[in-house]
């Protein structure tokens, strides 16, 4: 045994002149291959690179899959246009695992390594919350697709853009008038115990009271909880609603056992699609869902009455009439964010033909030319719908879907307006300096 | 909801946790008795094990209950012979040194759990129970299946406490656990008499998986929570010892129900990490466990 290890020890130490110019000449030769060459015409046309920190692994694996896709669809549908200012546009992707704290280096990575031109496309709160501090010290302007509240907050900086998807206050304050008017009027809250079920307790809750109803019940639940059923005693009797919004892998257990234990005689139900993005509607143990409502961001199935940009976006990202992956009918698409994907790419293209956008000199010019963005008109730039955005909150407003659950599928019963989703902001970037 | 029904409900749940937990710990449990190795990977068994039964289930259509049963027989297997392999490769290579082989199971965890995020990918999947019988009890409903659980879960129990103690695999395997070299020395094939056992503690684990993925749905970081539950209940009730592991199970399983719905499922979680502490500073061979020979 000693013998071995003593041969691990290199007995040659010392670096020999032949070696290190071995490694001058590889060093040299590494900076000279292909990928190092600089564009010959400067910046005409080298690519616009944006850094995508995606979900490819870690809870959100399965949205991260399809902000994958829909990312890469929009990237092609602009560069066949002619790209953005006649420059190409490359997705430079890395994985963050769905942790604040990988969120955060992969910031920087591709802030000093990748050296892109803008960050883009987080959606879990905490990883944007944990990565925000990173983009506005590199002074790279960071696009998120979270529906969180925290860049509407004012809490985050000036480099961190919502344009493509609204945020949950938003969202929970334009569902509280159809569910007081339609469902009743004392709802209890089943939600995640953590930033993102917390936005929705504090901005659904004076939402409803407003409406002349009353939050009954709080069930706050560990979002590495696996099993629900302890947590159901805790509804009341009296409820009418149940408002449910929950993620993570084990959202169908949760609705499940919800089924199980109440039967078919319980509270109506009223959930967030987020508890059922990328699952089918028709799986075994979901049959109770049958005729509850869910908000949705954008439909996942396809509606009779859709306008020919939505069938466009639909065909382009590659999803069927069932919202599932046109190669894989088990394959759920995320329907109700990933459009956020797709919507936020275009708001970038607008704004760096805005400002014209050369480099990452023009970074500041660009959030700039974004907060000057006001409406939007619904199209194929926008296929969710027409949207208004707010400079100051750098934040989008928009049209919201109720769909009911029938024979297995949603369809869309409602469709709230701009207005419904409104709020007072409570923050000003631009007063904020870059 | 009054106290009595409530306390049902929460003693039920914490009986289904600790019927699952109890099968996958015997799992651990066994590994560490006979082979003196720490399990890092039996988490990710699990995990293939409920993986492994959402794929023999889908390819069975009909009645629900053909894809399940197939999946409770042929899921255990795969998974056993998968463990069967690792051994062989990997551990016995490492002669079975108790530093060596933790970090092997680290890297072997890794790498089950990639591959499984790689060809199954980041959603989790349902597997349809074999009957979907809801209970209507007079304050709430209950899932007959999970009742199911329990009932197979002390079935396997039996049968595993059988085996050791009244066959001749068991009896060769209780030789191995008391005295390795004698053992050998008796003409024992300790080596196969190790993969053998590595194979049973994965193939236990993969049954408790199959049983609850009904419940619960096949996702690829699945075995995380029950690896570290797991190692609390063989902690607690005594490394090797099969008496012990089932109580500590119970223990465990209905504290962390009843716990759980009456004050906070993090309280459960903070009582049987002090009782670990306690144990481990008071009597740290575990309830049943034998003091270090």
């Amino acid at each position: 045994m000693s013998e071995n290890r003593k041969s691990l020890v290199n007995l040659n130490s010392g670096l020999s002149r032949r070696s290190a110019l071995k490694g001058l000449g590889a060093a040299a030769g590494l900076i000279a291959a292909p990928g190092f060459v600089r564009y010959g015409q400067a910046q005409s046309s080298e690519p616009i690179k944006i850094g995508f920190q995606c979900h490819r692994t870690g809870i959100g694996a399965a949205y991260g899959r399809w902000y994958d896709r829909v990312t890469a669809a929009a990237a092609k549908r602009i560069n066949d246009a002619g790209g953005i200012n006649g420059r190409p546009l490359e997705i430079v992707i890395e994985d963050d695992g769905t942790d604040p704290k990988r969120g955060a280096e992969v910031v920087e990575k591709f802030a000093n390594q990748h050296k892109v031109d803008l960050v883009y496309g987080t959606l879990f709160s905490h990883v944007v919350v944990g990565s925000a501090p990173a983009a506005g010290e590199l002074k790279i302007p960071y696009y998120v697709v979270s529906e969180g509240y925290h860049v509407a907050s004012g809490k985050l900086n000036r480099y961190c853009v919502q344009p493509g998807i609204t945020d949950v206050k938003s969202q929970a304050r334009s569902m509280a008038p159809w569910i007081a008017d339609n469902l009743g009027k004392k709802v209890t809250l089943v939600y995640p115990d953590y930033a993102f079920g917390h936005d929705h307790r504090d901005f659904f809750t004076p939402a409803i009271e407003a409406q002349g109803g009353q939050v009954v019940a709080k069930v706050p639940i560990p979002p590495t909880e696996t099993s629900f059923t302890r947590y159901f005693p805790q509804i009341p009797r009296d409820t009418d609603v149940i408002y449910h919004v929950m993620v993570g892998p084990a959202v169908l257990t949760f609705v499940k056992e919800m089924g199980e234990f109440f039967g078919s005689g319980g509270p109506q139900l009223f959930g967030f699609i987020d508890s059922l993005e990328a699952v089918d509607i028709a799986s075994p143990g979901l049959e109770f869902l049958e005729g509850s409502h869910f908000w949705e961001g954008m439909p996942r199935y396809a509606q009779p009455d859709q306008p020919d940009y939505v069938t466009a976006y639909r065909e382009t990202v590659g999803i069927d009439d069932n919202g599932a992956s046109v190669n894989d009918g088990k394959d759920i698409s995320t329907a109700a964010h990933m459009f956020g994907c797709w919507e936020t790419l275009n708001v970038i293209k607008a704004a760096m033909e805005a400002c014209d956008y050369k480099g990452p000199d023009d970074r500041a010019a660009m959030i700039e030319a974004t907060e000057a963005m006001t409406g939007m008109d619904a199209g194929p730039d926008h296929p969710q719908g027409k949207k208004l955005f707010n400079g100051k909150i750098h934040q989008v407003f928009g049209e919201q879907s109720i769909s009911q659950v029938k024979d297995g599928k949603l369809e869309v019963v409602h469709r709230t307006s701009i207005e419904d989703g409104a709020y007072e902001p409570e923050a000003d970037y631009t007063a904020m300096s870059f | 909801m009054a106290f009595g029904p409530y306390f049902l409900l929460a003693t039920l749940e914490g009986l289904v946790t600790a019927a699952v937990l109890a099968l996958m710990a015997l799992g651990l449990s066994l590994v560490f008795g006979v082979m003196r190795v720490v399990n890092v990977a039996h988490g990710e068994f699990y995990m293939l094990g409920a993986v492994l039964a959402w794929w023999f289930a889908s390819l069975f259509g009909g009645h629900p209950a053909i894809g399940f049963l197939v999946a409770l027989v042929l899921s255990p297997l795969v998974v056993a012979a998968i463990a069967f392999v690792a051994e062989r490769l990997v551990l016995s290579r490492l002669k079975y040194e108790p530093e060596a082989t933790i970090v092997a199971t680290i890297g072997l965890m890794y790498i089950i759990q990639q591959l499984a995020l790689t060809f199954y990918g980041p959603e989790a999947r349902p597997v349809e129970a074999p009957f979907n019988y809801r209970m209507q009890l007079p304050w709430f409903g209950y899932s007959a299946y999970k009742l199911a659980v329990i009932g197979f879960s002390i079935l396997m129990m039996l049968a595993t406490w059988f085996v050791l103690t009244r066959t001749k695999i068991g009896l060769v395997m209780r030789a191995t656990q008391f005295d390795r070299e004698t053992a050998q020395a008796f003409g024992i094939p300790v080596g196969r008499v190790y993969a053998g056992v590595f194979a049973l503690g994965a193939g236990l684990a993969a049954v408790a998986a199959v049983l609850i993925v009904p419940i619960q749905q096949a996702h690829y970081l699945m075995g995380h929570d029950p690896l570290l539950l797991s190692f609390i209940v063989v902690i607690i009730g005594g490394l090797g010892s099969l008496r012990g592991t089932v109580l500590a199970a119970v223990l465990i399983g209905l504290s962390d129900g009843i716990i759980s719905m009456f004050f906070s499922p993090t309280l459960a979680k903070m009582l049987a990490t002090l009782a670990v502490a306690m144990i481990l500073v008071f009597r740290p061979q575990g309830l049943f466990g034998e003091a270090a020979r």
